[in-house]
């Protein structure tokens, strides 16, 4: 019953060198860079290289790489198609402002650093606890369904929240949450990106991991092999719901104005067009996927400010273009679903 | 008694796909369902599984009534399948469909995973382990990195079979394994399923198109045709059975 090892030139066996350069190392040089760069921009030192503006474009890709990764989770190992993610992210948002306004004492009375820190650990929980939540029931409402019909339904959720918000005076409606403290920085996002890749990569490499991509494989042969998917399913909303609401928390602590607007299906869309230009359920695609679309957007919006300010909105268009052009070239974006090696699994002898 | 169907039916409108089917299937068993095209041997095992419910009748699992039981729980239960066209999570590497399967044996909860704890490594370096050891059995460790769905037929369908048994299943149902094979597939399939069946404590209910395949494995064997039961016994009784010649010979296909 044995069969001589046949290799097959046409599938060429992955490389499965162990990689020298480690995940932890990876974590470490990031906080590495993010702590010095940090301190420079804040005591406003080599201002002409270093300007705040490099430091705002590299804060935005921290939280953008936290939601791309958690969407992930639903459209690339669940093999879902959730359009909803921003509406998560607005629970978080909405969460953090309120609990950093109106629950908690200012950073003022607190003492310094640690003070932010703790405010930080509150807000950014909260945050986390109500989008899971409400990942949870979404997750329930949707159990059954698949496909086009979990789509529309968590596109529906997506605008009923922006709705339900415009409308509840108590968080300013459309005019949006205003004087919510800068709580975040840096070196905050840093952290919480180099955690949500953490565990984010820890949970697709266990059972759990393989569970959600088997049913995206084949759901009813998971579902013969003993797999609750159901339950599977909605484990993996609950968590990339919170940790689209991680990802909504620092974003309102770093802009500290929040409109409805500003998790609407766009948001969404931005979110699936750089998960879909970086590659599908792979961390290293999300991560790409996010730098590669923010530093185009951002270098189009200099260009088209500096040379021709009247087109400066066309720059919108880029974004449906890029997915169009990914979808009719390479439908697996830039990485497939392979992982740069410092992020793959270490595979026992 | 592993397995005990006792009168299942299931129509589907107006249409009696399954009329009072039953089974004994010993707990070493290896028996055999067979039948032409639309006899309704797949809605068989779609009942066992609980792809779909049944009208009336029980099915018992040792001594446990597990009819109306959900797919994913008659799976912990004990009775893995593997179906006609063969489902195996294509794009997972070989050894993942294999540790996938050992899900429900994993030690370990969300937490462990989550910080990769001291229990989620000694219990994934053992799931790795057993594993390993299980696709060595069935002679597929060399493949162990590959894709599952990049395999040649044949070895896919020994995969399946092999992804079903991880689950340390009590009955292992086969949907027509020799569906789709050339002559030397089969032969080494018939081998595979006699090994499985002398090595593993579990009965086996097959069913087959190829009628020699089934006389060369089962014990016993039922016919089915137009979902009723027409004849039963050892193989080699049954297919002399003039009622059975004459469900075989109304299609293309003649008994060998």
């Amino acid at each position: 019953m044995s069969t001589a090892p046949r290799p097959d030139p046409a599938q060429p066996l992955p490389d499965t060198r162990p990689s020298r350069v480690r995940f932890w190392m990876v974590c470490a040089g990031v906080l590495a860079l993010a702590v010095p760069l940090q301190l420079l921009v804040d005591a406003g030192l080599f201002s002409d290289v270093l300007n705040p503006y490099y430091l705002h474009v590299l804060t935005i890709i921290g939280m953008n790489i936290i939601l791309v990764a958690s969407l992930n989770l639903l459209n690339g190992y669940l093999g879902e198609f959730a359009l909803g993610h921003a509406g998560f992210m607005a629970v978080g948002a909405y969460t953090a402002a309120l609990l950093a306004t109106r629950a908690l004492p200012p950073a003022s009375a607190l003492p310094p650093v640690l003070g932010t820190v703790g405010i930080l650990l509150v807000t950014l929980a909260g945050a986390m606890a109500a989008a899971a939540l409400v990942g949870y029931l979404i997750g329930l409402l949707t159990f059954k369904t698949v496909g086009d019909y979990l789509a529309i339904i968590t596109l529906g959720f997506n605008m009923i929240i922006v709705n339900a918000i415009q409308n509840i005076d108590f968080v300013g409606g459309p005019r949006g949450f205003t004087g919510i403290a800068k709580n975040t920085n840096f070196v905050a996002v840093a952290v919480c990106l180099v955690l949500t890749i953490g565990v984010l990569r820890n949970l697709v490499q266990s059972t759990f991991g393989r569970v959600w991509v088997s049913i995206r494989e084949n759901a009813i042969a998971a579902e013969l092999m003993g797999v609750a998917v159901a339950r599977a399913k909605n484990r993996a909303f609950t968590i990339a719901a919170a940790f689209a609401g991680l990802a909504g928390g620092l974003w309102a602590q770093n802009q500290q104005f929040i409109t409805p607007r500003s998790f609407d299906y766009m948001k969404t869309t931005e979110i699936l067009v750089m998960l879909y230009l970086g590659g599908m359920a792979s961390l290293s695609g999300s991560i790409l996927g996010v730098v590669a679309y923010t530093l185009l957007m951002e270098v189009l919006r200099n260009l088209l400010s500096a040379f021709a300010p009247q087109l400066a909105e066309w720059r919108m268009l880029i974004s449906p273009l890029i997915l169009i052009v990914i979808m009719l070239t390479r439908q697996t974006g830039l990485l497939g679903n392979r992982e740069w090696r410092w992020l793959r699994p270490r595979q026992g002898a | 008694m592993a397995l005990r169907i006792a009168s299942l039916t299931k129509s589907f409108g107006g249409l009696t796909a399954v009329s009072g089917f039953n089974l004994e299937l010993g707990d070493r068993d290896l028996q055999g369902i067979i039948g032409p095209n639309g006899a309704g041997k797949t809605t068989v095992f779609n009942l066992i599984t609980g792809v779909y419910a049944p009208d009336s009748g029980t099915v018992r699992l040792g001594d446990r009534e597990v009819t109306r039981l959900s797919s994913d729980a008659l799976a912990r239960a004990g009775i893995a399948r593997t179906f006609q066209n063969i489902r195996l999570f294509a794009q997972m590497t070989v050894l993942d469909n294999i540790t996938m399967a050992l899900h429900a044996q994993a030690g370990y909860g969300l937490w462990d995973a989550t910080f990769r704890t001291a229990t989620f490594r000694r219990e994934e370096a053992r799931l790795l382990a057993e594993s390993r050891e299980h696709l060595a059995r069935f002679g597929l460790l060399e493949r162990q990195r590959e894709q599952a769905g990049s395999l040649p037929y044949g070895e896919q369908r020994r995969l399946e079979i092999a992804r079903a048994l991880a689950t340390g299943p009590k009955v292992l149902l086969l949907d027509e394994p020799a569906a789709g094979m050339n002559p030397r597939e089969v032969e080494e399939l018939i081998r595979l399923i006699q090994q499985v069946h002398r090595d593993f404590p579990l009965a086996i209910l097959l069913i087959e198109h190829q009628l020699p395949v089934v006389m060369e494995l089962c014990r016993e064997v039922q016919v089915l045709d137009f979902g009723q039961t027409i004849a039963s016994g050892a193989p080699r009784e049954v297919v002399r059975n003039p009622l059975v010649i004459e469900a075989y010979l109304g299609e293309e296909e003649a008994p060998a």
